[in-house]
């Protein structure tokens, strides 16, 4: 027994010598594996040029959009027979994941989605996006975009992806429950209180709302804080010139709290999820919810939903404050998301082209074919459109000031500081001064 | 076949394999891992170098003590389970009538994935039209709990799934060990006399020690990295309330991209791991192994 073990023992240097060695041979022969084969398409033989883009419109949950990518990209490949493009699809969260993985290894694909503004910057300013100055300036897109939806894509001067999407949030409402109570669409924001007291008194949940995933709960401060302290207020303190301790914005947070007391949001909702939260509303067990304009098709085409629900939503713009500075045609909202071409791509000239042609096509049909407001201009005379689309393209066409979503807005860090207040301001765990106080040190923080 | 696996070659044609892809998988990415935490760096573009900047600030941050808290928590209500799993396997592993399907009904939960698990006890937790609120309106409380949107009841809404869904793993390694002890033992054992209870202490448990120290590790270590029931039901909230470290690391590196923190928390999760590995090891360790054949 013994002798045996002491064989086992000597050899035992020789064994861990040959196997780091071993090792160290894997790892370089892996390491050069890496960043060669790097950037998705590459031109081969006969002038094909392969193009590879990465989209987060998968089959399954976002069937419209996806066949529509699906045709755009047919029609390109049969009018210009040398372009190939492949399509990468990947669920949202699993999107951005990838995205970051990707740009970690540089082998981003040739075309792609981001968001804007703070989700947009790291990649920018690590050289991984191209500018888009050219297409934007060029005869086919010039003046084709909602004033002021490509500047969220806008850094130092220079504009990296284009926007496909504009959203912007009106508060919709169940007809037949405030025809039920007698209600009518409130004007202001004490009416607005009125109505949620009568519904609470009826037992009904005014607000449907899912405060898991906190931004739609910052949905409402942000349209509090746009009406009593004004647009420019707001876009100060996040950006930080100006401060979250602002008075009207301390007030917007306290206001969001009596709205919690007078249990105006469903029951439970800071942990329930935004689809969770929205089921309350398309049972027709809440009066309202507070959603950006992806969710119109909901209320108009979406076959799945009986018609006698979508007949009786309807939407309204947010109240105004007494005494507050802001202005009824100021949203919240902003551009979704948008194209991206790779900086390292090989075949960038290629991929801008398809872009450019992306963006033309799908302006053109995303409304009718996806539901999907563009953030290009729509004719609204050229198409056929349902009645709740029309309404909103017209306001949006009266849009004072769009207001970017926060926790697109801010900075990552910020943006996490940002919802996690958010999330216990509506807990009620914290002051609105100490709301205040947080978002200030996480904007000086700057990261 | 002695001979054969005598022969060097021939064994590192076996181990060399599997052992690579460890080293490939899980030490090399751990030693990488060690060092983001030294970097400043938001997973794109370039790393800083910051020395020791990001554990010193673990250290005074109070977000990361309070989900450790949470996982100490979570690991200390792990381990008292384990008590009653045992009693159910002792239960289970004495001559019951329908023990067989009693403990395929234990079993099957563990057969179920983490998110399906969480769905289901997301539907049982609906603030209003919940299984469990159900039940409480209809026996007449009028203000039914929110489980999950509640800070002080957060934690112990999520540890009760937890608990449920490895009862079945530590019931099945517990009864494997007890169907191990020789029946010879209970035998001569009830033949002078002893009490079911005098056997279950004196014999099974002693002889099942080993198994035990192993399930006390297995449970803790599991619970002080545990991640994915809640990420999927409260996502560390509200506010923070049902955070433990390893939902931490996770904001901390793909939400706040701020990797190089991130990675210096799992770091060290990965270290305290280790130590209460260490600590169980030495508090349980037996200096004469029991042996009654």
């Amino acid at each position: 027994m013994s002798n045996k073990y002491s064989v086992r023992k000597r050899s035992h240097r020789k064994w861990v010598a040959g196997l780091t060695l071993l090792l160290s041979f894997m790892l370089v022969l892996s390491g050069c594996g890496v960043g060669k084969d790097g950037q998705g398409g590459s031109s081969g033989a006969g002038g094909k040029v392969t193009l590879k883009m990465m989209h987060l419109w998968p089959e399954g949950s976002s069937a419209q959009q996806s066949k529509l990518v699906t045709q755009i990209i047919d029609q390109y490949q049969k009018d210009h027979p040398n372009v190939v493009i492949q399509q990468e699809v990947l669920e949202n969260e699993q999107y951005k994941n990838k995205l970051k993985v990707l740009s970690a290894s540089n082998e981003l694909p040739d075309i792609g989605i981001t968001w804007a503004a703070g989700f947009m910057e790291p990649y920018v300013k690590g050289g991984l996006f191209t500018p888009m100055d050219d297409l934007l300036q060029g005869s086919k897109l010039k003046d084709k975009f909602v004033p002021g939806t490509t500047d969220a894509y806008a850094l130092d001067g220079k504009t990296y992806a284009l926007p496909i999407e504009l959203n912007i949030t009106p508060i919709y409402y169940n007809k037949a429950i405030f025809q039920k109570y007698n209600l009518k669409v409130p004007a202001t924001f004490d009416e607005f209180k009125q109505v949620v007291k009568t519904l609470v008194d009826h037992g009904v949940a005014p607000i449907a709302l899912g405060n898991k995933d906190r931004w739609t709960g910052s949905l409402w401060y942000m349209y509090l804080a746009d009406r009593i302290a004004g647009s420019e207020t707001l876009k100060k303190a996040i950006d930080g010139s100006g401060s979250f301790d602002d008075p009207g914005l301390i007030q917007a947070a306290s206001e969001i709290q009596t709205l919690v007391d007078m249990n105006a949001f469903n029951k439970g909702f800071n942990g329930l999820s935004n689809d969770e939260g929205k089921s309350e509303f398309m049972n027709d067990k809440a009066a309202m919810y507070l959603m950006a304009t992806w969710e119109l098709p909901n209320f108009t085409t979406n076959p799945e939903i009986p018609q006698a629900f979508k007949d009786q939503i309807g939407f309204f713009k947010f109240p105004m404050v007494a005494g507050g500075k802001g202005d009824e045609n100021s949203w919240v909202g902003g551009p979704g998301v948008g194209l991206f071409v790779s900086e390292n791509s090989k075949v960038k000239a290629e991929a801008k082209a398809f872009v450019e042609y992306f963006v033309e096509k799908w302006g053109e049909q995303s409304v009718t074919q996806a539901g999907v407001i563009p953030a290009t201009k729509v004719d609204t005379s050229k198409e056929k459109l349902p009645k709740l689309y029309v309404d909103l393209l017209n306001g949006l066409n009266e849009a004072s000031n769009i207001t970017l979503f926060a926790d697109v807005q801010m900075k990552p860090n910020a943006a996490q500081v940002h919802l996690n207040m958010i999330q216990a301001l509506f807990g009620k765990a914290v002051t609105p001064q100490q709301f205040a106080d947080q978002h200030k040190a996480a904007i000086e923080k700057g990261n | 076949m002695e001979k054969v696996m005598s022969n060097k070659l021939v064994i590192a044609l076996y181990v060399l394999p599997s052992l690579l892809l460890l080293f490939a998988v899980i030490y090399v990415p751990i030693v990488l891992t060690g060092y983001y935490g030294l970097n400043q760096w938001n997973g794109i573009g370039p790393m800083t170098f910051v020395g020791l900047d990001n554990y010193q600030h673990l250290f005074t941050d109070a977000a990361f003590w309070q989900s450790a808290w949470h996982s100490l928590l979570l690991a200390l209500f792990s381990g008292i389970s384990l008590i009653g799993y045992l009693v159910v396997a002792m239960i289970l592993s004495g001559k019951i009538k329908g023990a067989n399907l009693l403990r395929k009904i234990y079993l099957i939960p563990m057969l179920l994935s983490s998110v399906a698990i969480a769905q289901l006890w997301l539907k049982m937790y609906h603030p209003t039209n919940g299984v469990l609120n159900s039940l409480l309106a209809s026996v007449g409380v009028h203000n039914p709990p929110e489980w999950l949107a509640n800070p002080s009841l957060v934690l112990l809404a999520l540890f009760i799934p937890i608990i449920w869904q490895y009862a079945g793993f530590y019931i099945l390694i517990y009864y494997a060990g007890l169907k191990n002890i020789p029946e010879t033992l209970m035998e001569a054992a009830r033949i002078d006399g002893a009490s079911a209870w005098q056997i279950a202490t004196r014999i099974k448990l002693p002889l099942l020690r080993e198994v035990i120290n192993v399930t006390i590790i297995l449970s803790i270590v599991g619970s002080l990295k545990y991640f994915d029931l809640i990420y999927v039901m409260t996502d560390g909230g509200p506010n923070g309330a049902s955070e433990v470290m390893a939902s931490y690391m996770y904001h901390q590196a793909f939400r706040s991209f701020d990797f190089g923190y991130g990675s210096a928390t799992a770091f060290a999760l990965l270290l305290i791991c280790l130590v209460a590995t260490w600590v169980i090891r030495k508090v349980t360790a037996t200096s004469d192994t029991i042996q009654y054949s």
